[in-house]
């Protein structure tokens, strides 16, 4: 098989290498339940897609179905242009996979359990050794390998359980929830690591940590109740939601009026008053260039003599966008409660 | 091929990681150096005097080897369910089956690297066990031919045990469901040989059916292919099952 297996991916070298993960329409069932719903997904060499859902939406679903861990009820999955469903075996070869709770066996040493992953993924032996030490190097093992995976720390475990995913140099690696349990020094190395496999790899990460997708993916993939919320790069995103406001605070009073007479501002609102401080919020129309209207600002500031103390663009955290993209859609649920709630009161 | 081979080695090897296997070698021993030892004591005191007078009497190794062999049928009923529970169910418990599930194998290839992997121990705890008619050597003649189909017989046995047991244990997630069920199967194939070779009421296709009747004919020196049949019908048809289990989980799981 494993010639076989070589000839078919000196095949594949020799197509465009660059779509690394394609996934059709994808669908899962769990009896009734409609757990994905028309999943999308194309994954280009040296990407990283940040998945990103609230608890229950489909991650690990999606990303089991990715893996081969379980099938989808329709759809289908080409991994470096192989059907996934059809060829199980040679698509796996390619893919590094970390589920939530890393795979690794408590009664075996690190090294011993490295060198098995090693020999099913089909390693030759003479390379076994090479990879080992470079995975472990990577994600700083060595000191440990001779230890016990059931005496590590969780942090240590989940290491391993990277290490494990990386081993065979896979074209595509699948992180679920790759830095939970690890301190905040691990999680720099581990968030490093991700971006290095990035440049080479194609790579997914789930995470319910905002920051971390922001630190670093290229694309981000929303999903919420099964369906696809958002789906685009990462720039995009921020300059969907990014700087169209300025927040500006001044010594003493000011008059709002004429701030609000400049071109382009849309409405000017008091945020808070702190002792002389006031702290306005400045809307601007949607296509405007926010440093020429900083410039604005601060020029009429100077004209009228008021104190300055802050100008700044107001950005709008990640984490702010994704509970508008996933409670917009939970909206209208919510509204029919309050209806159905007032009906009840009303009767 | 090679795969098939580095889950055996790796799951044999894991046994012996804990004190698990250590301890039920070590019991498994002693229990069966125990029996061993009393049908001595009842061969020279009470047997060997009885067969004198006989021509063509069954020698020692009928008397005192035999039974052993047939006990440790006996014992591996309880024993065998605590070392097959492990192989799928608590595989699931620990969420580790993953590892081998996203590794380049087919399921086939998962169930019967397992199942090697417990054949190696069965070989090892019937290695041990022939210890006990090689000490005996010493003192009288063993009759080989008996302790070979003796062994053969053993093996098919446990190894048919081993078949059941992890079909079972890729049913669930909970290692001691698996054990008790396992249990409870070998099990009702015993009641089946009692109660097929009950006085009133016995039932040939009962005594077929259970997985001792066969056992019994290799324990008295014979070879019969139909039981070798029997044998290798039964673990195949499990091994199918557990594999389609294995399949099934990916589309319903």
């Amino acid at each position: 098989m494993s010639a076989n297996a070589r000839k078919n991916n000196a095949h594949i070298l020799a197509q465009d290498n660059d779509v690394l993960i394609q996934a059709n329409a994808l669908n899962r069932y769990y009896g009734d339940y409609h757990a994905v719903n028309d999943f999308n997904l194309t994954l280009k060499k040296g990407e990283v897609l940040g998945l990103l859902g609230p608890n229950g939406a489909g991650k690990s679903t999606t990303m089991q179905m990715l893996t081969g861990n379980i099938s989808p009820s329709s759809g289908d999955v080409l991994i470096a242009g192989i059907n996934l469903i059809e060829e199980p075996e040679l698509a796996k070869a390619a893919i590094g996979y970390l589920p939530e709770q890393p795979p690794v066996y408590k009664d075996m040493t690190v090294a011993e359990f490295l060198k098995y992953c090693a020999a099913l993924r089909g390693i030759a032996k003479g390379q076994r050794n090479n990879l080992i030490n470079n995975a472990s190097d990577r994600c700083g093992l060595q000191d440990v390998s001779k230890k016990l995976i059931g005496n590590l720390s969780k942090g240590y475990q989940q290491r391993v359980g990277i290490a494990q995913a990386i081993l065979h140099q896979p074209k595509v690696v699948i992180f679920d929830e790759p830095t939970v349990g690890l301190d905040p020094l691990q999680i720099n190395q581990i968030r490093q690591l991700i971006r290095e496999l990035g440049e080479d790899h194609a790579v997914i990460l789930s995470t319910h940590i905002l920051p971390e997708v922001q630190a670093v993916c290229d694309r981000v993939q929303i999903i919420n109740r099964g369906e696809t919320v958002f789906a685009d790069s990462f720039e995009k995103l921020a300059k969907r939601h990014f700087g169209s406001n300025l927040l500006v605070s001044f010594n003493g009073s000011i008059d709002a009026q004429l701030i609000e007479n400049l071109t382009h501002v849309e409405s000017v609102k008091l945020l808070d008053s702190m002792a002389d401080q006031n702290r306005y919020q400045i809307i601007f129309d949607q296509d405007s260039n926010l440093q020429n209207h900083a410039t604005d600002i601060f020029k009429l500031a100077v004209k009228q003599g008021w104190e300055l103390v802050e100008l700044s663009p107001q950005t709008e955290t990640l984490e702010q966008i994704f509970m508008d993209l996933v409670y917009s859609d939970t909206k209208p649920q919510q509204a029919e409660i309050t209806n159905v709630s007032k009906e009840l009161v009303n009767e | 091929m090679n795969n098939i081979f580095t889950i055996a080695i790796t799951e044999f090897k894991r046994m012996f990681n804990s004190p698990f296997a250590w301890s039920v070698l070590a019991i498994l021993q002693f229990i069966l150096g125990m029996i061993f030892l009393t049908r001595i004591d009842d061969f020279t005191g009470f047997y060997q005097q009885q067969i004198a007078t006989i021509e063509n009497a069954p020698g020692a190794t009928f008397f005192i080897v035999s039974p052993v062999y047939l006990w440790a049928g006996i014992i591996m009923l309880a024993v065998m369910p605590i070392l097959t529970m492990r192989s799928f169910a608590e595989e699931r418990m620990n969420q580790t089956l993953t590892l081998l599930r996203s590794s380049p194998l087919s399921s086939l290839q998962i169930v019967l690297g397992k199942y090697l992997g417990l054949l190696l121990f069965v070989i090892l705890f019937i290695a041990m066990l022939s210890l006990l008619p090689i000490a005996l050597s010493y003192g009288t003649e063993i009759d080989w031919g008996m302790i070979f189909t003796s062994s053969l017989g053993l093996f098919l046995l446990l190894a048919s045990f081993t078949a059941a047991g992890i079909f079972l244990s890729s049913l669930t997630s909970q290692p001691v469901i698996a054990a008790i069920s396992t249990f409870g199967f070998l099990m009702f194939l015993v009641m089946l040989y009692l109660s097929g070779g009950s006085q009133t009421n016995g039932s040939e296709l009962f005594i077929y059916l259970s997985h001792f009747s066969h056992f019994e004919t290799f324990v008295r020196g014979v070879i019969d292919t139909s039981d070798i049949v029997y044998y290798l019908l039964f673990i195949v048809g499990f091994l199918v099952l557990a594999v389609r289990k294995l399949d099934n989980d990916r589309l319903l799981g």
